[in-house]
């Protein structure tokens, strides 16, 4: 208890500072887009119930609407379909020990500047550790690429162009290396997905989402301040709403610095 | 001849729009019926075939009951004109002198017509919706004349785009592309062109960028905060608002699992024209009279689907039919303004969505055209295209008919 006792008391003293990694939910936040024929998540939607007026005098407050996967969110080892059959895979079975971690942030930054389809693999990882320590077991491992500073700019944040996204993530031997041989708890991106714009492409498709989630591994997507955290000793606490069977939420991610 | 409207002096004051006497009886509603499609008709005997006017219980000459509406020859004589320098009707006093004419038709009646100021001795008449969406007779020369279309009387009853502003809200569709084209001809001052996640790279994006009268304003329809924007934005300016924001998908209830699709249909279809309807009509309403470029038109991109559902497209044609009901409020909400709404019902359309039906589809282009003609003529209900015409009148012969047609 005193570790904790100590915690708040560094938490009032500021200290200890906590920051937001995540982006506000509006309408004009970028969401996924699938090709049109499939089935497609809600984008952020939001309307007002009422506002100080005949419809409720004395009262604001809005509905609002959004699929599983919008802005800032958590994906759990369900939403892919290596992940189907684990136990406790959904966002309401999670053991919530899962929500609190230390994070080891690779930061990517220089190398997705230069290159949107930037893939980080083993070997750049090992460098990091050269200089950073060996990722611990149960660490979020937080791609840093500053995408996030896209944000304000849909184009430039989803980055498309005929071939399809153009935005940087893991390589298969990444993700493999990760679950592997760091246990890691998940991985996450400041860009839309956890898999990098072209993963599709990769063998397999969308390597991170097939074995992070097929090894009961979390995903964190359109993080944001990345860069205010450092390479290691950052607590990142990330707990999705508890929605039955869900296969991912948005959510406030919170880092203790 | 028409030119560009000097900018209004924002010191003074808007004034209200007025109407036209709107009161008809249900019998007299037949010529409104027929002159909503672009369409002469009147009243006449099946019995000893005596052509009718006004529109009447029971026939002239020999008293029978059955009177049907027909088609009729528009050519006719000018006996006699006069020009209205007075009048206590708030609509007419404001627009004065009134030239009026006493009109000997072809047909066999004579009748009371507005009168076109090119319109000498042989005139072809023409039944039109006034602004209070009632018919009105307006006698035009028989022969094209230049700037016929610019006669100040005939510009009470069309909504011609000459020198108004436009706005269409999905410039990213096939048909989005094609009627800014046809603005663009039939000079529009300025076309305002919505496109929604603007993300996503489409053909012709740079092409609309070129065009002179074109801007682009991110616009999306079911996003409730950014079409309040917009409308805050440029609402005050529009004088024309074609909706052609549209989602389809070719799914029934039983081959499209969920109900996903279907809601994002109704989400652009339906809920996509109420938002608009609530954040750009009242706006409009107040610029009913705004001079020569007054705000004077809202279309509807539905479907003749709205009419009888298509099965393979089961869902699309439902939220085309919702739409068309939320189009019938909005026309009675802006009838008061004066501002027209027009529904057009296009058949299949050559696009990417109805790539597994059949010939005849309808060109966007031609849908364009159909849609800029709309409005030159003052027409109200459009029916584009020999599917559309076709299906019009399989539907109004036999509505039960076309249902089993169409699911066949």
């Amino acid at each position: 208890m005193n570790v904790l006792l100590e915690l708040t008391k560094e938490l009032v003293s500021g200290k200890i500072k906590v920051i937001d990694l995540t982006h506000t939910l509006s309408p004009e936040f970028p969401h996924i887009s699938l090709p049109p024929e499939m089935g497609q998540a809600w984008p952020f939607r939001i309307e007002e119930v009422s506002r100080y007026d005949e419809r409720g005098p004395a009262w604001y407050w809005n509905n609002f609407s959004c699929g599983e996967h919008t802005g800032t969110h958590f994906d759990a080892p369900v939403h892919w379909v290596s992940g189907k059959d684990l136990p406790n895979g959904a966002v309401d079975t999670i053991p919530p020990q899962n929500f609190v971690g230390p994070a080891c942030v690779i930061d990517c930054t220089e190398e997705s500047g230069k290159d949107a389809d930037f893939l980080l693999t083993k070997e750049f990882i090992l460098q990091w550790e050269k200089k950073h320590g060996r990722i611990p077991p149960k660490a979020w491992v937080l791609m840093r690429t500053d995408w996030s500073k896209r944000a304000g700019d849909a184009a430039a944040f989803q980055n498309y162009d005929e071939t399809g996204q153009h935005t940087p993530g893991p390589d298969v031997d990444a993700v493999k290396f990760l679950v592997a041989e760091r246990d890691i708890l998940g991985f996450g991106t400041e860009s839309i997905g956890t898999d990098a714009g072209q993963a599709y492409h990769l063998r397999p498709p969308y390597p991170c989402h097939y074995f992070m989630h097929g090894a009961g591994r979390y995903g964190l997507q359109c993080l944001s301040n990345l860069d205010q955290l450092p390479p290691t000793g950052a607590v990142v606490f990330a707990a999705p709403l508890k929605i039955r069977n869900g296969s991912g939420s948005p959510l406030r991610v919170i880092a203790l610095v | 001849m028409l030119t560009r409207p000097k900018r209004k002096n924002p010191v003074l004051r808007t004034r209200l729009p007025t109407l036209p006497p709107g009161g008809r009886s249900r019998v007299a509603l037949g010529l409104t019926a027929a002159a909503a499609l672009g369409r002469f008709e009147l009243q006449q005997c099946k019995d000893c075939g005596m052509v009718q006017y006004p529109p009447r219980e029971a026939c002239q000459r020999c008293l029978s009951v059955k009177l049907a509406w027909k088609g009729q020859r528009s050519g006719g004589e000018l006996i006699s004109e006069t020009k209205l320098h007075h009048s206590n009707d708030l609509f007419f006093r404001e627009r004065l002198p009134w030239r009026l004419g006493l009109v000997k038709l072809d047909c066999g009646p004579t009748v009371v017509a507005h009168l076109h100021e090119a319109a000498k001795k042989r005139i072809s008449i023409r039944a039109m919706l006034d602004r209070a969406g009632q018919a009105v007779l307006a006698a035009l020369p028989e022969k094209e004349v230049v700037n016929m279309a610019e006669d100040r009387q005939l510009r009470e009853f069309t909504c011609d785009p000459k020198f108004r502003k436009v706005l269409v809200t999905d410039g990213k569709s096939s048909v989005g592309q094609s009627l800014i084209k046809m603005f663009v001809e039939a000079q529009a001052d300025l076309i305002w062109v919505g496109y929604a996640e603007p993300w996503k790279q489409f053909p012709g994006f740079a092409e609309l960028q070129k065009i002179p009268q074109v801007t682009l304003v991110p616009l999306d329809v079911t996003d409730s905060k950014n079409v309040r924007e917009v409308a805050a934005e440029i609402g005050g300016k529009v004088d024309i608002l074609v909706n052609n924001a549209e989602l389809h998908r070719a799914f029934g209830i039983g081959n499209r699992a969920g109900v996903e699709t279907a809601r994002s249909e109704m989400d652009v279809n339906y809920f996509g024209l109420l938002r608009l309807a609530q954040e750009f009509a009242p706006v409009m309403r107040a610029r009913g009279a705004d001079g020569q470029s007054s705000a004077v038109a809202w279309v509807n991109l539905l479907s003749i689907y709205a009419h009888a559902n298509f099965p393979p497209h089961g869902t699309f044609s439902a939220s085309k039919a919702a739409a068309h009901s939320l189009a019938q409020c909005l026309r009675a909400e802006m009838r008061p303004a004066g501002v027209r709404v027009v529904n057009v019902f296009p058949g299949p359309l050559d696009d990417e969505w109805n790539q597994l039906l059949p010939p005849p589809k309808l060109a966007p282009d031609a849908l364009a055209k159909s849609v800029v003609k709309a409005l030159q003529d003052g027409i109200e209900d459009v029916y584009p295209g020999d599917v559309a015409q076709e299906w019009l009148e399989r539907w109004r012969d036999n509505p039960k008919a076309l249902e089993r047609e169409l699911s066949a």
